[in-house]
């Protein structure tokens, strides 16, 4: 379970978290939703520890990640796959070798390795690309590649960022019913940073709606057209959803 | 005014203090050496093998001119024959070392600065955190440690070449032949001039690496950040190593 409590974080002069919580159980994808700058990617990276709050605490399977030393935190973000929002893919390596590295930097052999590779590239249906260099990957593929390294080393907890960003909206409909197929398949837990509401609507349990720097509602999906909050109604309304 | 000079001065502690910090994370990582020799091989081909023909080009050259320029000044009060030692300490004990160094500094500081700086405004070091992949040990430390080991390699090579060049030179322009050239390095060779050289090409090394990857570490703020990062690399490098230059020779050679 990741629990969020009360974070603050202020960014130059900004304050873009102005106490933030929010609990993510387990087996459930809770998708975070907001307009850009709203500060979502910043509450993402405290969950994992890329960025230190302010004030207020994150708690992974109960231990409080602002608190531990490095090596502390190395091993707990070993429960996380992370998906970028620009895939962060290493420009210089393969997209084996791009998948492989957190198992390579880990000590296992070359056939585990290889193993787990083609398995988790075969469940983002990219068979036969791992000599292909980043450069050489469409968009869509290049999200893919980051959700099968992000899922590598088996990981507990799933975080994506933006996952449909600039992609046209086939492909960003086949990336949700990939993150879907990991959720009902591998049930793991997740989280989906997003602005895209009906993205949000297909993949997720719950959604949390963060607006001007604080959770403003966070409710099962199925509840989402009965929130009266202003923000949603225009998400709604943007969406054609209402 | 005040405010200016108290910005600056706040300016190069901040400066200081990172370059240092990234240091130590460095030194710290050493424990985990035995990681890293796909990564350190990977920059010492960078850092070495990649710059040996633009180092060949600056010390034949160097070497061409300084040997024309010390027989025009020596040539009225004292003997040619000490021209191949005359060429000889100045690219051991000063030429050599300084201008690999800058010229290491313009390629491969600047190639570092760029490197990282793209990897850290793409996302890219904040994925090897969450890979629980420690980036200092992953990208800062190989190429420290390349740039600790490639640049006096680098130096050695460019004194040869700047000699081999003086050589040339000395005989088809200034009419001295080789046996004289060489005779005279050899007679008027002291160790200290070579070793000394080459502890100052240590610490270029050194400053060469560590500014470079200090920048792009730390770069923020996409395309400009990275250039304005790699600029900084490269600037900072070539500052410091005229000052430590100074430093070292006051230290080795000032007494």
């Amino acid at each position: 379970m990741i629990e969020i409590r009360d974070i603050h974080k202020k960014l130059g002069n900004k304050e873009v978290l102005k106490g933030v919580s929010l609990t993510v159980n387990d087996g459930e994808t809770v998708a975070i939703l907001g307009r850009s700058g709203m500060g979502k990617s910043v509450l993402l990276k405290h969950m994992v520890g890329l960025m230190k709050p302010d004030h207020g605490q994150v708690i992974v399977d109960g231990i409080d990640i602002t608190r531990v030393n490095r090596k502390k935190l190395f091993e707990i973000r070993g429960l996380f796959g992370f998906v970028f929002q620009n895939s962060a893919l290493f420009d210089s390596f393969t997209v084996w070798k791009n998948v492989a590295l957190p198992l390579i930097e880990a000590g296992y052999d070359m056939e585990t390795i290889d193993r787990q590779v083609k398995k988790v590239l075969s469940m983002v249906n990219l068979e036969g690309t791992e000599n292909l260099y980043p450069a050489e990957l469409s968009g869509g593929m290049m999200k893919r590649v980051g959700i099968a390294r992000a899922l590598v080393g088996d990981p507990k907890y799933l975080l994506y960022d933006e996952p449909t960003a600039g992609l046209d909206p086939v492909i960003a409909d086949r990336i949700n019913d990939q993150i879907l197929y990991l959720k009902e398949y591998l049930k793991k837990t997740a989280v989906v940073v997003t602005h895209d509401l009906r993205s949000a609507l297909k993949v997720s349990d719950r959604i949390a709606l963060l607006a001007d720097g604080v959770i403003v509602t966070c409710i099962r999906k199925e509840e989402i057209f009965q929130v009266e909050h202003p923000e949603m109604r225009q998400f709604l309304k943007a969406s054609g959803l209402s | 005014m005040l405010d200016a000079l108290i910005n600056l001065v706040s300016e190069v502690l901040e400066l200081l203090g990172g370059v240092a910090d990234l240091a130590v994370k460095s030194l710290k990582s050493l424990r985990d050496i035995k990681k890293i020799p796909g990564p350190l091989l990977e920059q010492m081909n960078n850092f070495g093998v990649n710059s040996v023909p633009i180092v060949l080009f600056t010390s034949v050259f160097t070497g061409m001119v300084t040997a024309v320029q010390i027989a025009y000044q020596i040539r009225d009060y004292a003997p040619l024959d000490l021209l191949g030692a005359g060429v000889a300490k100045m690219v051991m004990i000063e030429l050599g070392p300084v201008l690999t160094a800058l010229v290491i500094a313009g390629r491969m500081g600047a190639g570092i600065a760029a490197e990282l700086g793209t990897m850290r405004v793409t996302e890219q070091i904040d994925a090897l955190e969450c890979m629980a992949i420690d980036p200092v040990r992953y990208l800062v430390l190989p190429r420290i440690l390349s740039g600790i080991i490639m640049v006096p390699i680098l130096t050695v090579l460019a004194i040869t070449v700047a000699i081999a060049g003086a050589a040339f030179v000395s005989n088809v322009v200034v009419d001295l032949d080789y046996t004289t050239f060489f005779q005279g390095i050899k007679l008027h060779f002291v160790p200290k001039d070579l070793y000394g050289g080459l502890i100052k090409s240590v610490f270029f090394g050194l400053i060469v690496s560590l500014m470079g990857s200090y920048y792009g570490y730390y770069a923020r703020g996409g395309a400009t950040g990275v250039g304005k990062a790699t600029t900084q690399a490269v600037v900072s490098s070539s500052l410091l190593i005229l000052l430590v230059d100074y430093v070292l020779g006051v230290i080795l050679f000032g007494k």
